[in-house]
């Protein structure tokens, strides 16, 4: 037992060499997580704040002008041109330079005067629709904010329903929040199942596999060595995470440490095990890269990371279950925003524990009967 | 005499680029990269991902059993936008949004329909505000919902409640508010890079760490020649993965595609080429896949989704990052790809962003043609 533990221990030591002898691999550990959270952290938000916008005003009135002096005093509009034709719409849209224009029809003023409900049309560029969405929601509630100081000014009553909002976990709604967490799980598992790979895969490139195979090692325990550098290395990685969302980004953290640990390592488990079920089937380095990058591509993009999963159909949605990053991307938001603690995570961890049994047993099955 | 020395030239080239070819066909993990890696992607983007919120389950919780509020509740029931799910008590709806069972509350007062002949009603909307973006859209329909509602209210002459003005958007480009019509164009964005950057930056590094690179040297084959050899393999898988995106895009997915294909593909080659390039000098300068990849995915990869534009829009990043962008050959690519798929061939737009990404593929490939020595180190 003892001499299992010292033989794991000489392996994780000479793994760990391995892996920070050189000061560029010692570098390309550090510094992506650090720019990644940076990038997240200012990029990725589907907030906007500046909306290039036209205005074709037909009406010129004083009504119209105290509509658009509203969204220019919003903060968030910027009106590019004023247009005088309805040809010129094109022209801004096509090349890109406004992103909205508004379109006030000729009687509007009258309209407004004469207590009929008076149109305005918005035009916005599609090209990425989602973008668009979120500057018409703005110039709506821009326009609602009209609405009902009009009605305040010229005693038409408040509007009878009123919309109340609150949103939980995340009162701003600040997309931030939701990305920064959700790095715990992706950075790590790049991170992990390819050191894993790659350090059996280089063994075997390198012809120094066979040379570990002769010595007393247990293919066991040559897992275990494999296996546990590239943990530790995901570990430093999440903390490093985790330094930046409060340092920096000041995200405040509502759970517990331990909680969040204990959550990490079980997901590693499963990393690594994929890892080193991957770098049974690679024969190079470049193998063991290129399919850890293939496997992990729909694994993130299949977790919720950047599309909600229930907008996935059906079928997919039943791929998310056998996706680790799913359960850790949950579990990095509950402790994180939600504050949960172990037992709440229970239906996150059972699936991961089970995904980490499967992948290190098949693959250990595959170790042996590479020495058979 | 220099016609020899073209014909050795060629010859070397040759063989160089059937070695290459030969390396990809016969490793399986090339192939997965160039031929099955686009192609799961393009299922994953077409199918798979979509920024569109259907379905989104609510609780929808009843405290009011007027008629007015079972009206206004049958409008979330009905709406395509949500999967509402009645119960009378706040404690039920708030246990299944912590569960993660529905994504929001919908409540309707005791009060409501005495308020509502008051002119005064109020519906709370609690929405579960991790996914932000998603919240925000849930926000929008509820008011939607209410606005039918509203709106069928008033047909049946029972109040005036539309504001008096009213907005009515349109969606240029993109009238059917398909989030697939932008995420299948940036799917190419993300394919020619991987294919590119990514199996380029490790071919160089590769022979070094084998140390095939030496075996190599006491060649004649020149510099230049090595490069042409190792860009010309991954420029053709390059364009079979753009030929694979474009087939899924018209016949699979229909999106609109109202540019001209020869446009399209001049500029695809220049960004291919940039992309080559590039990775071919990230794997000559560091000389370990291992790091190669890594800085690879940093530089080309990372920026290809995240601040292409592909996903967020560019104008409302902190002005530091946007001058970043503007170092960022995918930035230019993806305005290319969108406006060339949804607009059609605005020459306003593809002259000034072909004309800089020429320019970076010429100042590439001058790099790496530099970086690229018969030197040890």
């Amino acid at each position: 037992m003892i001499d299992t533990l010292l033989r794991i221990l000489a392996l994780t030591r000479k793994e760990l060499l391995a892996i920070l002898k050189d000061p560029r691999t010692r570098l390309s550990i550090v510094l992506p997580p650090i720019l990644q959270c940076l990038i997240y952290g200012y990029v990725a938000t589907y907030d906007l704040n500046e909306v290039r916008y036209a205005v074709l005003d037909k009406d010129r009135s004083a009504a119209s002008r105290e509509l658009l002096t509203g969204l220019d005093g919003s903060g968030v509009f910027r009106r590019v041109a004023n247009l005088t034709r309805p040809a010129d719409i094109h022209r801004v849209i096509d090349d890109g330079k406004a992103l909205l224009v508004i379109q006030i029809e000729q009687d509007f003023a009258r309209r407004l005067m004469s207590g009929a409900s008076a149109g305005v049309q918005v035009i916005a560029d599609g090209r990425n629709s989602n973008t668009a969405g979120t500057a018409m929601g703005y110039v709506n509630a821009i326009v609602e904010q009209f609405n009902a100081d009009w009605r305040a000014a010229h005693n038409q009553g408040d509007p009878p329903v009123r919309l109340t909002t609150r949103a939980w976990y995340n009162p701003n709604l600040e997309t931030r929040w939701h990305m920064i967490p959700a790095l715990l799980g992706m950075l790590t598992l790049l991170e992990t199942v390819l050191l894993t790979g790659l350090s059996v895969a280089r063994e075997r490139e390198q012809g120094t596999f066979d040379q570990l195979l002769v010595t007393p090692f247990r293919p066991a325990e040559i897992m275990v060595g494999k296996a546990v550098p590239p943990m530790l290395v995901g570990i430093v990685q999440a903390t490093l995470v985790l330094l930046v969302a409060q340092l920096w980004f000041h995200i405040p953290f509502a759970g517990s440490f331990f909680t969040l640990y204990v959550a990490l390592t079980v997901f590693l488990l499963a990393a690594s095990g994929i890892g080193l079920l991957l770098s049974s089937v690679s024969a190079t380095m470049q193998q063991a890269m290129l399919y850890s990058f293939l496997l992990i591509m729909p694994f993130a993009l299949l977790s919720g990371f950047t599309t909600p999963i229930s907008s996935m159909p059906e079928l997919l949605q039943y791929f998310t279950l056998i996706n680790p990053l799913r359960y850790a991307i949950e579990m990095a938001h509950r402790v994180y925003l939600e504050g949960a603690g172990l037992p709440l995570l229970w239906p996150q961890l059972w699936p991961l524990a089970i995904i980490a049994a499967v992948s290190l047993s098949a693959s250990s099955w595959m170790f042996r009967h590479r020495l058979v | 005499m220099r016609q020899a020395a073209n014909g050795g030239r060629m010859r070397r080239v040759w063989a160089l680029i059937k070695k290459e070819v030969r390396q990809v066909v016969r490793d399986p993990s090339s192939i997965a990269i160039g031929i099955v890696m686009p192609v799961v992607l393009i299922l994953l983007f077409g199918y798979g991902m979509s920024l569109d919120v259907t379905n989104v389950p609510v609780a929808l919780v009843l405290e009011d059993s007027s008629p007015a509020s079972t009206d206004l509740a049958s409008s979330f029931e009905l709406s395509p936008y949500f999967a509402a799910q009645r119960t009378t008590s706040m404690r039920h709806a708030e246990q299944l949004m912590l569960a993660r069972k529905v994504d929001g509350i919908v409540r309707i007062r005791p009060d409501f329909s005495r308020r509502l002949s008051r002119g005064d009603a109020e519906v709370q909307v609690l929405v579960h505000g991790i996914d932000a973006n998603r919240a925000r859209i849930i926000q929008t329909y509820a008011q939607g919902a209410i606005g039918v509602w509203a709106a069928r209210r008033t047909a049946e002459g029972q109040q005036v409640l539309s504001g008096p003005v009213q907005v009515q958007n349109r969606l240029w480009f993109n009238e059917a508010n398909e989030s697939r019509f932008f995420l299948v164009p940036g799917l190419v964005v993300l394919v020619m890079t991987l294919i590119g950057a990514l199996l380029t930056s490790l071919v160089v590094a590769r022979e070094w760490e084998r140390g095939t690179i030496e075996a190599l040297f006491v060649t004649p084959v020149r510099p230049g020649e090595i490069l042409l050899g190792k860009t010309v393999p991954y420029f053709v898988l390059g364009m079979i993965g753009l030929a694979l995106c474009l087939l899924a895009a018209k016949f699979l997915f229909h999106v609109p595609f109202r540019g001209s294909v020869l446009v399209l593909t001049g500029v695809s080659m220049l960004y291919l080429l940039v992309a080559l390039a590039l990775g071919l000098l990230i794997s000559t300068t560091l000389k370990s896949q291992f790091v190669a990849s890594q800085i690879t995915l940093l530089v080309t990869f990372l920026p290809a989704v995240m601040l292409s534009g592909f996903l967020f829009d560019l104008r409302s990043l902190p002005a530091v990052v946007q001058f970043i962008t503007y170092l960022l050959p995918a930035r230019y690519y993806v305005t290319l790809l969108q406006t060339i798929f949804l607009v059609g061939d605005v020459w306003a737009v593809i002259l000034p962003n072909a004309t800089v990404l020429a320019l970076m593929m010429t100042a590439l490939l001058w790099l790496a043609r530099r970086a690229t020595r018969k030197e040890l180190a």
